[in-house]
C-alpha cells in the first residue's frame, strides 16, 4: 500500500497544549482527582494516559494511577485482520470499583476498540463511571459510542489513515494525516 | 506504571533487527504437534503470550471472551488427569466450550480406529481437538485428516509440547532467561516425551541440557541432540540452575529395564543431601505426578527450591497461548481461502 503524507495536524507543541487542556478539562468536570484512575489503550492510548495523569499531577497536586489495557482478547475481529496482533499483558494494579475511570486512546474511529476496552474494563470490577477521552477523532463510527473529551476532531475519507507518533513510542511528538494513493 | 516506561524503553534500545523480527513473529500453523519443528521466533511468540495469559488468570473474574463459540475437544487415549483438566480449565478461561473424551468409555473400545473417531470428531464441528496417544506420531497423522486444529498432549514416546513449555516459562519467570542456563533432566530419558520436548526447546533458546539416567535409559545417539550425557547424577546437579526431575513410569513396562526402586532411589533421587552440593538457588522442576521416594524425597519436594507447584499454574496460561494461537491461526488460513475462492468465481 503506497502511503503518502498529506498534511500534518500536530507538532509537538500543539500537542502538549491540547493534552493540556484536555487535563483541564478531565479535572473540571470530575471536580479534582479524587477516585479518579485513568486507563490507557495500548500501545499510544497508554503513553497518553502517563502524559495526562502527569499533567494532572502539574495542575493538582496528585497524580491518578494509571492502568494499560491490552484488548487483543476482546477483539471481533481476530479472524479477518490481515496482521496477527501479539497479546500483550494488561496492568491494572488498582481497584477500580467505583472509581471514576477515565479511558484514553490515542484516535477514536470505527469505535470497536473502545467496546472491547470497555468490556476489559467491567471484567476487573463495577466502576463508578467511565468516560472516554481520545485525542482525535476522525469520524466513521460503527458503533454508538462517542467520546467526553477530544482533542481534535478531524474529519477524514476513508482512504486516509490519521498516524500518531509519540515520543516514547516513535522518537517524535506528531500527528500526521496519511493518504491512501492506490 | 513504570513497567509500561521500563517497557518502552526496552523495544527503543532494541536494535533495529530486533524489532524487525519481532513484528515478524507470527503463528501460521493450524496445529501444536511439537516443539521441534518451531522456530526460536516462534517459541518465544508462545511464552510472551503466555505471559499475558498469566495476568488473565490472576485477576477476580479469570476469563476473557476469545474463544467464545469454539469447541474444543480432549480426545485422550492414556490416562491423564493433570493435562486434561490443565487444557480443560485453559480451554473454559478463553471461553471454549469443552468435551472431554475418555477412550475407554468410548467407541474406541468398538475398535473404531484414530482417524475415524477424528474424523466423527470434527463432524461434531470442533475447532480444536487435544489429543494424547501412546503411538509416536498419532498427533500429526491426526492433523493431517482433520481440518480442525490437533494439539499434541502427548504422544508415545515423542513429544509432549504444553508440558515442555510450561517448563520452560516457569524457568524463563523464575531465573529471568533461558540463554546460557544450565539444565539437568534427571531420569527415564529414554521412555520419557517430556525430556524429548524440553531438549528441543531448550537448547533451540540457547540453554545448556544434561541429561542423566542410568546407562539402560539413556537412549543411543542422544548427544546428536545438542545434549551432554552423564550416570553420574552429583554431576548433573553441580552446575545446573535448575534440574527437572522425571517420574520413572512404570506403567509403561519398562520395569526390566532399570535397576529396582529402592535402588533407583540410592543412586538417583533427588535428595536434600544430594542438592547441599549443587548451586544454593537450584530451581528443581518436575512434570508429575511425583513418585515420592523413588525419583525425589518429600523434603525436596516440597522444599524451597521445589517449583514444582507454580509448573501447574503456569501449564495453565501456555496451554491458553497455545489454544489461542492455533484458533487465530486457523481462522485467518479458512478466511484466506475464502477470499481466494471468492476471488476466482
Amino acid at each position: 500500500m503506497l502511503m503518502k503524507e498529506k498534511s500534518r495536524i500536530m507538532d509537538k507543541n500543539g500537542l502538549v497544549r491540547t493534552l493540556t487542556r484536555m487535563a483541564h478539562e478531565i479535572l473540571e468536570k470530575n471536580k479534582g482527582t479524587e477516585d479518579l484512575v485513568i486507563v490507557g489503550v495500548r500501545t499510544r492510548g497508554a503513553v497518553l494516559a502517563e502524559r495526562l495523569a502527569a499533567l494532572m499531577e502539574d495542575i493538582d497536586g496528585y497524580k491518578p494511577p494509571v492502568g494499560v489495557l491490552d484488548i487483543t482478547l476482546y477483539r471481533d475481529d481476530l479472524s479477518s485482520i490481515a496482521q496477527q496482533p501479539v497479546v500483550h499483558k494488561t496492568e491494572i494494579d488498582f481497584d477500580i470499583q467505583d472509581k471514576k475511570v477515565i479511558l484514553v486512546d490515542d484516535v477514536l474511529y470505527t469505535g470497536r476498540t473502545i467496546r472491547a476496552a470497555l468490556d476489559e474494563i467491567v471484567d476487573f470490577g463495577r466502576p463508578l463511571f467511565i468516560q472516554l477521552a481520545v485525542l482525535l477523532d476522525r469520524g466513521h463510527r460503527e458503533l454508538p459510542i462517542r467520546a467526553d473529551y477530544v482533542g481534535k476532531n478531524i474529519p477524514t475519507s476513508l482512504k486516509e489513515t490519521v498516524e500518531v507518533r509519540l515520543q516514547e513510542t516513535d522518537g517524535v511528538d506528531e500527528v500526521v494525516v496519511m493518504e491512501n494513493m492506490e | 506504571m513504570s513497567l509500561l516506561k521500563e517497557e518502552l524503553q526496552r523495544n527503543m534500545n532494541k536494535p533495529e533487527a530486533d524489532k524487525a523480527s519481532l513484528k515478524k513473529a507470527a503463528w501460521v500453523r493450524k496445529d501444536l504437534l511439537g516443539l521441534q519443528e518451531l522456530s526460536r521466533e516462534e517459541l518465544e511468540l508462545i511464552l510472551s503470550t503466555a505471559e499475558s495469559f498469566k495476568e488473565v488468570i490472576s485477576r477476580e473474574i479469570k476469563k476473557v471472551p476469545t474463544l467464545r463459540g469454539k469447541t474444543v475437544v480432549n480426545l485422550f487415549y492414556e490416562p491423564s488427569t493433570r493435562t486434561r483438566t490443565s487444557f480443560e480449565v485453559a480451554a473454559k478461561r478463553l471461553s471454549a466450550d469443552v468435551i472431554n473424551i475418555s477412550t475407554d468409555s468410548s467407541s474406541v473400545r468398538k475398535g473404531e480406529t484414530l482417524i475415524d473417531t477424528g474424523k466423527n470428531i470434527e463432524a461434531l464441528k470442533v475447532d480444536i481437538i487435544v489429543v494424547r496417544h501412546n503411538y509416536s506420531g498419532a498427533a500429526a497423522m491426526l492433523a493431517r485428516n482433520v481440518h480442525a486444529s490437533v494439539i499434541n498432549a502427548g504422544d508415545g514416546w515423542h513429544e509432549h509440547p504444553t508440558q515442555a513449555l510450561l517448563d520452560i516459562f516457569t524457568l524463563k519467570e523464575k531465573l529471568g532467561r533461558i540463554e546460557g542456563l544450565n539444565v539437568s533432566i534427571v531420569g527415564d530419558i529414554a521412555h520419557s516425551r517430556v525430556a524429548r520436548s524440553n531438549i528441543w526447546g531448550l537448547t533451540k533458546l540457547g540453554a545448556n541440557v544434561t541429561v542423566c539416567a542410568p546407562p539402560l535409559l539413556i537412549p543411543v545417539s542422544i548427544e546428536e541432540m545438542g545434549v551432554k550425557v552423564t550416570s553420574d547424577v552429583e554431576e548433573a546437579l553441580k552446575d545446573a540452575d535448575a534440574v527437572n526431575v522425571l517420574r520413572m513410569q512404570f506403567e509403561r513396562d519398562t520395569e526390566n529395564a532399570f535397576p529396582r526402586q529402592l535402588e533407583y532411589f540410592k543412586n538417583y533421587g533427588i535428595t536434600v543431601d544430594r542438592l547441599k552440593h549443587a548451586k544454593k538457588n537450584i530451581l528443581v522442576m518436575h512434570p508429575g505426578p511425583i513418585n515420592r521416594g523413588i525419583e525425589i524425597s518429600s523434603e525436596v519436594a516440597d522444599g524451597a527450591n521445589s517449583v514444582i507447584l507454580e509448573q501447574v499454574t503456569n501449564g495453565i496460561a501456555v496451554r491458553m497461548a497455545a489454544l489461542f494461537l492455533v484458533a487465530q491461526a486457523h481462522d485467518q488460513l479458512r478466511s484466506k481461502a475464502r477470499t481466494r475462492g471468492a476471488k476466482k468465481i
